[in-house]
């Protein structure tokens, strides 16, 4: 524990200092989530004038559905997916630019760049390199003898989802690697250079268990990433087609509540999805509390 | 040898993310024709920025008001709102938890530390109604405070306050200094690099914003440019003679302002992003 700080002597101050923080977060955060929680029991008559409660309904029709079970399957696989396969490029990455001399400071202006481009400008961007008219993607794989249709075949339209959320995530990898590789002592670093000439051996024996925390950590941000994030991606690029193949939650959370107007089963999606995300974090929890004492 | 095989790397994963944007950004300078016939361009064309001429002073919408420059502006004041206002009210809140003994301090804390937990993503309908409700559709208060409602920048000043050593606190008390003064005297000028840092994270994120903006910007004129790309979009699909060279200059336009400050504030933007994530 950190020592406690000397406190101020006062009087209404600090409540006027915390008060716009929590009126914030009480209309526009608790107040929201409770309705959330709330109209996830109810069911709403067709013409959206009168609710009844209807207990754990809508729970239960979420699951006996098979559209939603194979959203929950394509977002658990996109997700590990963009996660490892963002994750393990970023680090090739991160360790090579690590360890030139020369142009390492372009090369990190150059890797890092497109954290500022937001996924749905990606996905946009994406839609027109992959387009079957235009697009020199659609074009090269077709060339390579892959009809590549991603509008009418769901792995076309998943690869291509992967690749383009990939594209956007390795950057914000490639940061904090080459943050916690540059946090590696030197001292350590030379004595490992001594020990041992192999250079991935040094790498798997010294580098990467000691940035095991950095990678753990990652991977929860990335798997965040990849949940909520990437809703821009996908409503520029597919929209979820071909027929739900490329839905994810939070898309389906959306498409059934906007476009649907189905609120009860959308709030009782909120509900399951604030669930999810409550486990993350409670493992992302155990994990800091393991990196303060390593 | 080996050298070699690393610059290639480095320079493969560059090419990766640049080619992209690079093509998108040469095809926008060429004729719609050529690019409805012979798909994207690897050279620049013969019309130079015309493009973005059009992207910028024509109306993209129905209604007339909803010119690229429009969308720039109101992306602007979003991303700049939402730095600054979450700037501003974190650092009181943190004030407020870090330096005085609160009766309710550790209520206070978890319930702003929830707030980290749950995306407004997952809460978008109540959300879009409660701001319904306030009246806050089709307004940049509306646009920017439910945003704000997170508590990222909160725990990031908290840990920054933390470690700024208590010998200036006792100063402080020594010379009278009330709690407003220690604030604004001490503690804001000791802050500033956190708030520059913080400041780019922010503005790249509030810039960035796609799904809020678009469910609860009805009117044109508040329309941002990230969420005007779905108009884009529909036209492309819709017209028969779809506008490609707009549409790809909108794209460089949409992400310019924010990949400008993040590569010239780059050794800012990385603190900021290595530190409140941690």
């Amino acid at each position: 524990m950190t020592a406690q700080k000397q406190k101020l002597p006062h009087g209404i101050t600090p409540y006027l200092f915390i008060l716009p923080q929590l009126v914030i977060i009480a209309v526009f955060f608790f107040w929201p989530a409770a309705q959330a929680v709330h109209m996830s029991f109810m069911l709403e008559d067709p013409w959206g004038l009168a609710s009844q409660f209807v207990g754990f309904e809508n729970y239960a029709l979420l699951f006996s559905d098979s559209s939603y079970g194979r959203s929950f399957i394509f977002t658990l696989v996109f997700s590990f997916l963009v996660s490892l396969i963002s994750l393990a490029l970023a680090l090739l990455l991160a360790v090579k630019a690590n360890s030139v001399l020369r142009a390492q400071k372009s090369y990190r202006v150059l890797l890092t760049w497109v954290y500022a481009v937001a996924p749905a400008v990606a996905g946009l961007g994406a839609y027109f390199i992959f387009n079957r008219q235009i697009g020199v993607l659609s074009q090269a794989f077709n060339d390579m003898g892959w009809a590549f249709n991603p509008e009418t075949d769901p792995f076309d339209a998943s690869f291509m989802l992967i690749l383009v959320a990939v594209w956007k995530q390795v950057p914000v990898n490639f940061i904090f690697f080459l943050a916690g590789l540059q946090s590696i002592p030197k001292s350590l670093q030379e004595a490992a250079q001594i020990d041992c000439q192999s250079d991935s051996k040094r790498f798997f024996t010294i580098t990467f268990p000691l940035l095991a925390p950095t990678s753990f950590f990652l991977l929860v941000i990335n798997l965040t990433y990849a949940f909520f994030e990437t809703f821009g991606l996908i409503d520029t690029l597919t929209q979820g087609r071909p027929a739900g193949a490329t839905t994810t939650l939070v898309y389906k959370v959306y498409q059934d509540g906007f476009l649907g107007a189905d609120l009860g089963s959308s709030s009782a999606q909120s509900v399951i999805l604030m669930i999810l995300v409550l486990v993350l974090t409670a493992i992302q929890f155990r994990f800091i509390e393991r990196r303060v004492h390593y | 040898m080996k050298k070699l095989l690393d610059h290639g790397i480095l320079i493969a994963g560059v090419l990766f993310l640049l080619t992209p944007l690079y093509l998108l950004f040469v095809s926008s300078t060429h004729e719609v024709d050529t690019l409805i016939r012979d798909g994207l361009q690897w050279l620049p064309g013969s019309q130079g920025l015309a493009a973005y001429e059009k992207a910028l002073n024509q109306s993209l919408g129905f209604s007339g008001e909803a010119t690229g420059w429009r969308m720039l502006f109101n992306s602007l004041v979003m991303g700049l709102g939402f730095a600054i206002g979450k700037i501003i009210v974190s650092m009181a809140a943190a004030y407020a938890i870090v330096y005085f003994r609160l009766p309710l301090a550790s209520f206070f804390f978890w319930a702003i530390f929830t707030t980290l937990l749950l995306p407004l993503e997952v809460r978008i309908i109540p959300s879009y109604a409660v701001v319904s409700d306030l009246g806050l559709l089709n307004s940049y208060t509306g646009l920017i405070l439910p945003l704000i409602a997170s508590a990222t920048a909160t725990f990031y000043f908290r840990q920054f306050y933390k470690t700024v050593p208590d010998e200036l606190l006792e100063a402080a008390l020594l010379d009278n200094t009330g709690p407003v003064r220690f604030f604004i005297d001490i503690l804001v000028p000791l802050s500033r690099t956190m708030m520059a840092a913080i400041f780019i994270i922010m503005f790249v994120v509030g810039w960035n914003q796609y799904l809020w903006p678009l469910i609860m910007t009805t009117e044109e004129s508040y329309t941002t440019i990230v969420m005007g790309l779905k108009n884009i979009l529909s036209t492309v699909r819709d017209s028969h003679i779809p506008p490609y060279d707009v549409a790809f200059a909108m794209i460089i336009l949409a992400m310019l302002p924010p990949v400008l400050v993040v590569i010239i504030f780059q050794k800012w933007f990385v603190k900021g992003l290595v530190e409140s994530e941690k």
